[in-house]
């Protein structure tokens, strides 16, 4: 990723998730939509606040579907077609496209491509692995986001975000503290 | 034993319910994430560590030893002969990958069925579940002789032979089955465990430390975004892990159900090869966590809530293994088949029926009239020694279906006997080295206890409602 110059966002820390939500939720309002939450563990209330629905973007579940077809339908195929032309076996004239037997791999194909995609997948569209981001860069971010705080950053490049109305509206919400995040 | 089951001021009893709590009271997201980072990133390795991972590590260069020679000499060195070409490799096998079953159970059956009380046993069960896959896979490997040629015997891909495998064979199908089951059991446990390696990241001192749980967090942020998609990935192998563990061991079970062998091929072979996977893998998990416990001191988050709930999951698998015992009998009987019947009293009394009975008293006799017993199951060293006899009892289940129904088939011309030789115990043994050296470097390197689904289940994690409202009416 460039490193770029500037601000990325205002990051407000708070103590506890009830905190939080209500802060996210009082910022949507307000009208910011670049927004997103950090949490040691998964808070739903916190997605709800700042309108990001994952059951309507369907995104993970969908490139799981299309792994488990295609996954199921190359083992399927690959079977008939080693049975059939590729190495086709006589044993006591018995049918070569025996579609029975070549349920179990397609099956087991199935659910390994279902399963890899879902996990991959669910990496690729959060942009993940990466390394680096401009929220490590907030002295309080790594000490709290992945043990005991609760934070919101309202990001930069959103149309409403000013450095001082940001400010003014994250710090009437009680927070710990408001922070400026560097690219 | 003097003391009572309730007592009244016990911390350990929610007194809204009067239920064990799951976790002991007390914890904070801070004071629980320092208990389990503190296992990790210390810089003082229990000496215990040592001695134990010297101990295991020397029983798996056992396993290499024995491997070494295999590959020098050919199976021969084992005691496998005709008729039973099948001795331990196979028993180990089927009885390795079982142990593996509970892992799954507990990581994503019972995350479907919302059961919380799992979330601080699934990660090491998980593990589990991928260090017995190892050892199980190892052993139909290493029984072709030649392992550098089971790659084409075993894999479909465009060789210069022009060769393709067969696919109606349930020896392929097991192939496909055990890589699937390997393949996913991996990255279930590597999904679930990359929040917990940001915090590791985050808590790290070292520089070295830093880079490595960096690198294998791949950039974990807490994002609320990537929360939501990463429970929903998280539902989704769960998902597809639960039909996946059911069709590993009836895929496993068809190795024999498919087959002609009296004794083999009823169709009570798959349900019951399952339920008798999870009885032992539940075993495993008791024989595993108890010490672990223990020696770390985490009383507080593997409480005698898990230990219980283990106990009454293998009070239930072990009933179903029961009904298995029985149906096989009764199927010999009402098939009014001769070589069936013979075989059931071969098995129960013929040469090698001292295994049937160790498995009827160690899978039926022991566990299932005591494990009823609340006292008993809340016992600690009883459930230890209970996990020990069930998975003593369960390995010799394999080897009463494996041999006994070789040694003696339709033809009394061919009958002989099996003796194992110190090749193949040494190889077995080397096997639980393996297991317990691949388990002593998972405790000390990775978390082995959830903490962003500890954290889930702490009294502060949950929105305060009222808090909510008041705020947004502000």
């Amino acid at each position: 990723m460039p490193v770029r110059e500037g601000i990325y966002g205002l990051l407000a820390e708070f103590d506890t998730p009830t905190e939080l939500v209500a802060a996210a939720k009082t910022s949507y309002d307000a009208g910011y939509r670049r927004m997103d939450c950090y949490t040691p563990y998964p808070v739903e209330e916190a997605a709800e606040a700042i309108g990001f629905d994952e059951p309507r973007e369907k995104g993970v579940s969908r490139v799981c579907l299309l792994g488990g077809i295609l996954g199921g339908l190359a083992m399927f195929t690959l079977e008939s077609w080693v049975s059939i032309w590729a190495y086709p076996l006589d044993i006591a004239g018995r049918g070569k496209f025996s579609w029975v037997a070549f349920i179990i791999p397609a099956y087991e194909w199935t659910i390994l491509w279902a399963g890899l995609c879902a996990g991959f997948g669910m990496l690729a569209l959060n942009r993940l692995p990466s390394p680096y981001h401009p929220l490590f860069n907030a002295p309080n971010f790594r000490n709290g986001a992945t043990s005991d705080k609760f934070f919101l950053c309202l990001e930069a490049d959103d149309p409403r975000f000013s450095l001082t109305d940001t400010r003014s509206l994250l710090e009437s919400l009680h927070p710990v503290s408001v922070v400026e995040v560097e690219h | 034993m003097a003391t009572k089951d309730i007592t009244p001021h016990n911390p350990m009893i929610d007194p809204e319910t009067g239920e064990q709590r799951v976790i002991a009271p007390g914890y904070t997201f801070r004071s629980i994430t320092e208990k389990l980072t503190r296992i990790v990133l210390t810089p003082h390795t229990p000496l215990g560590w040592f001695f134990g991972f010297a101990l295991a590590g020397s029983i798996a260069m056992m396993l290499l030893v024995a491997v070494t020679w295999l590959f020098l000499k050919g199976t021969g060195i084992w005691g496998i002969t005709m008729p039973v070409a099948w001795g331990f490799a196979i028993i180990n096998f089927v009885w390795w990958i079982g142990i593996g079953h509970a892992g799954t159970l507990i990581s994503a059956i019972l995350l479907l069925f919302k059961q919380k009380w799992r979330n601080s046993i699934n990660r090491f069960a998980e593990a589990m579940t991928i260090f017995a896959v190892i050892c199980a896979a190892m052993f139909p490997v290493i029984h072709t002789g030649r392992p550098w040629l089971a790659i084409y015997w075993l894999f479909p891909y465009p060789n210069t032979m022009n060769y393709w495998p067969q696919f109606r064979s349930p020896l392929m199908w097991d192939v496909f089955a055990v890589s699937t089951y390997a393949t996913i059991s991996v990255v279930f446990w590597y999904i679930g465990m990359i929040p917990d390696l940001g915090t590791m990241r985050d808590r790290a001192k070292s520089k070295f430390g830093r880079f490595i749980y960096g690198q294998m967090a791949l950039g974990w942020r807490g994002s609320t975004r990537h929360w939501m998609r990463y429970e929903t990935a998280s539902l989704l192998l769960a998902g597809l892990a639960t039909p996946l563990v059911l069709s590993v061991h009836t895929v496993i079970s068809f190795d024999f159900a498919v087959a002609i062998m009296p004794g083999w091929h009823t169709t009570i072979f798959p349900p019951y090869f399952v339920a008798g996977a999870v009885y032992s893998g539940f075993a495993m998990v008791l024989t595993l966590a108890i010490p672990i416990r223990k020696f770390y001191h985490l009383e507080d988050l593997i409480t005698i809530r898990h230990l219980d709930n283990c106990g009454k999951v293998m009070l239930a698998t072990g009933f179903i293994v029961a009904y298995g015992y029985m149906t096989d009998i009764a199927y010999a009987w009402y098939s009014a088949d001769k070589w069936e019947f013979f075989m059931a009293w071969n098995r129960i009394f013929g040469p090698m029926g001292w295994s049937y009975w160790i498995l009827i008293f160690s899978n039926i006799a022991f566990p299932l009239t005591t494990l009823w017993s609340r006292r008993l199951r809340h016992n600690v060293v009883y459930l230890f020694i209970v996990s020990i006899i069930v998975n003593t009892g369960m390995w010799f289940e394999r080897f009463v279906i494996v041999v006994t129904s070789l040694t003696r088939d339709y033809l009394p011309s061919s009958w002989g006997t099996y003796r194992a030789t110190r090749w193949d115990y040494m190889t077995f043994v080397g096997t639980l080295g393996l297991f317990t050296t691949l388990f002593f470097l998972f405790i000390r390197l990775l978390p082995m206890i959830p903490m962003s689904e500890i954290r889930q289940i702490l009294p502060g994690a949950k929105i305060n409602q009222a808090e909510l409202q008041h705020k947004g009416g502000d």
